[in-house]
């Protein structure tokens, strides 16, 4: 029972898998700026925030960590728009990959913030710094570096995660696999390339990932040395 | 060569202050005036209160009673404190240095030039030189903390202080961290200051620093000030047997 | 149009029954494999490294959803038509088996140095190094970690809807496609992995704390 393994719908369905592999960067790189930027914010407020808030963001992480994502999709495509916000698959899909993300980041960018001795606040202090311009000048560049490479790391993760969207027919990668398999009824055949092209996307933006630290962290570029 | 003779101003004035972590009294009723140009040394054994004296001075920490005014601000009670005027008056050097170790030795000390003082970068980075230049680390200005000894990440942290210009350095230990052959080099930058005309309040164990450079010696003990005086009177002079044994042990 | 009723909420509750039973299913898998792959990556033999090295780099370089995929259609080639339970069942224990390879590995390392040593000194082989003194020890620190990526597959078990497999997020689906409540009937959902997860989540955390604590007291 020998399986004949068929490419031959590459030569035609090409362009596809390549728009597919497109719109899943493109959504992937807007979530994952956004849902750091949000974080970040998160992170910030956790750590030096009031109580109230403090909880606000340990019960929004909690929630977001201990549920799976594909429900939170569901929720945002299909409950939103129940409750009379109809949305586009892609902007949902952006939605919920962000508040996700958001989750992660949080906790990430917790332990790099609280890494940073509270010395080096003093020092800030005694210069006449507003906690404003410590958080950005002083505690946020090295907390980056300290967890960059759990960063990267969650980073990946959603990309890889962003296939989920195709359940509510976000036209990115797996959307586009699904719509071939369909097509061609050679759905092994189109899965492993797919697969090769999520694991070449990995190692794209793991690269991209190590180029962005060594743009950001100039001392790191300078001396090699960890912070 | 002893420091500047003191003018009538005075910079600093701590009255009656209390100072307390939970139940544990650190500092006791302490009462203490600092004139223009004057250097004090604070000494005493650990856990006397020092470096905590220094601290409130410093506003970082507040004071359960008493008044400490510093360039005729209040400083210690929680809300009083007018931050920024504050930050502007007074220059802190830590025992850790502290220096931001993503940021160049030139960053370190433009930061708040920029951020605080508002000044343009070319005069920030003018003022940089310039304080460098007073340290005698002109040449490590595009250096990291990191590739520099803890002497000379001392001397730039002084620096970073100078910079702002303030009326009263506070020097918390800043020697006991280095290595014997690196402390020498600090004091001498330290005594360059006092020559100047710099206010100065630290608190060190290097008795022959205190002898030599200070106008004015505090010993503390306990919380309190136990002794205080010209520097020469009081090692000459000692009062308490206290005072005695710390000197005898000092040697 | 039906009415959301209670009934459909216990159908929701029976059908986490079923993403209880995958997430063992995928975890007891993971396991079986996930050792030896964690005993792979630290032998002395370049190629069982690389190897395991290797399957672990595809697993985690792919998405589950697509891994689901190949291993539905793949069985499918092999004979085996419409066998979601089995499809979902071999896609995690592949998942799992991968990370918690990764992270078993972690903890093998994390044993010093010195008890290799030591354990070498008194003559024993490397079969018995391995099975009284690195792994008992190596067992304890993953406890932690471990039971922190049940979370990840109690989570990841929802993917299975999408091979067809009952299990919660479908039996969401279904109740949906019936009620039309979508926002209240996946918060429900939502609700019920939550409860699943968070106590594990919880424990982990507990475990962890406590290991760190009775190796500040060494």
């Amino acid at each position: 029972m020998l399986y004949k393994f068929d490419f031959s719908f590459l030569l035609e369905r090409w362009p596809d898998f390549l728009n597919g592999a497109w719109l899943t960067i493109q959504l992937t790189v807007l979530s994952i700026s956004l849902g750091f930027v949000v974080g970040t914010l998160c992170a910030v407020a956790r750590v030096y925030g009031g109580r109230p808030l403090r909880l606000l963001i340990g019960f929004y992480v909690e929630l977001i960590r201990n549920t799976p994502l594909l429900v939170q999709i569901f929720i945002v495509y299909f409950g939103l728009s129940s409750l009379g916000l109809k949305l586009s698959a892609e902007t949902s899909a952006v939605i919920a990959l962000v508040v996700n993300m958001g989750a992660y980041t949080t906790e990430i960018m917790r332990a790099g913030i609280q890494s940073i001795h509270h010395t080096q606040l003093e020092a800030a202090d005694c210069l006449g710094l507003t906690r404003v311009q410590t958080i950005l000048h002083v505690v946020l560049l090295p907390a980056i570096e300290r967890v960059y490479p759990a960063l990267s790391s969650q980073f990946v993760l959603l990309m890889l995660a962003s296939s989920i969207t195709s359940q509510i027919s976000a036209e990115e990668l797996t959307a586009v696999a699904n719509n071939v398999q369909s097509d061609t009824y050679r759905s092994f055949e189109v899965y492993i390339i797919v697969a090769a092209i999520y694991l070449a996307l990995s190692l794209l933006y793991r690269l991209a990932f190590k180029a962005i630290g060594l743009i950001i962290f100039a001392r790191r570029r300078r001396l090699g040395t960890a912070l | 060569m002893q420091a500047a003779p003191a003018t009538s101003a005075t910079v600093v004035q701590v009255t009656g202050v209390v100072k307390e972590f939970g139940t544990l009294r650190v500092l006791d009723g302490v009462s203490l005036d600092v004139a223009r140009g004057q250097t004090v040394a604070i000494v005493g054994r650990s856990g006397s209160g020092k470096s905590t004296l220094l601290r409130c001075i410093a506003g970082l920490e507040t004071v359960q009673a008493g008044k400490i005014e510093v360039c005729g601000h209040e400083v210690g009670r929680p809300g009083k404190v007018a931050r920024a005027q504050l930050r502007h008056d007074v220059g802190m050097v830590f025992q850790g240095y502290n220096l931001f170790p993503h940021l160049t030795v030139e960053r370190n000390i433009t930061l708040a030039l920029t951020l605080v003082k508002k000044q343009p970068w070319d005069a920030a980075r003018k003022k940089a030189a310039e304080v460098l230049r007073l340290v005698g680390l002109t040449d490590k200005v595009s250096s990291y903390p990191e590739q520099l000894s803890g002497g000379q990440q001392q001397r730039v942290a002084i620096a970073r202080s100078l910079a702002l210009s303030p009326e009263v350095m506070l020097f918390d230990e800043v020697t006991s961290a280095l290595d014997p052959e690196l402390t020498q080099e600090v004091l001498a930058v330290m005594e360059d200051l006092a020559t100047r005309g710099m206010t100065m309040i630290t608190v060190t164990h290097e008795m022959g620093f205190a002898r030599k450079v200070a106008n004015q010696v505090v010993f503390m003990h306990r919380g309190k000030i136990w002794e205080s005086g010209p520097t020469s009177e009081l090692f000459a002079r000692p009062q308490t047997a206290e005072f005695r044994q710390f000197i005898s042990s000092e040697l | 149009m039906i009415q959301l009723s209670a009934n459909h909420v216990w159908y929701l509750i029976m059908a986490a029954q079923w993403t209880v039973l995958l997430s063992l299913i995928a975890f007891a898998g993971g396991a079986l494999i996930g050792l030896p792959i964690a005993l792979m990556r630290v032998s002395p033999n370049n190629a069982l490294r690389i190897i395991a090295s290797g399957y672990i780099q595809l697993i985690q370089g792919t998405p589950l959803l697509i891994l689901l995929f190949l291993t539905y259609f793949g069985l499918g080639i092999l004979g085996y038509k419409l066998a979601p339970l089995v499809a979902a069942g071999l896609a995690l224990t592949l998942y799992a088996a991968a990370f918690l390879g990764e992270i078993w590995r972690g903890c093998i390392e994390a044993v010093p140095r010195t008890q290799w040593e030591a354990s070498d000194c008194l003559g024993l082989d490397r079969f018995q190094q391995y099975a009284y003194v690195i792994l008992p020890q190596a067992f304890k620190m993953a406890i932690p970690p471990t039971v922190g990526f049940m979370v990840q597959i109690v989570k990841n078990t929802s993917l299975a809807s999408v091979v067809g497999f009952v299990e919660l997020a479908r039996a969401g689906q279904i109740v949906n496609n019936s009620t039309f409540e979508p926002f209240i009937i996946f918060c429900i959902v939502a609700a019920i992995y939550f409860a699943m997860c968070y106590p594990l989540s919880l424990a982990s955390r507990f475990l962890e704390r406590r290991a760190n604590a009775g190796r500040a007291s060494h």
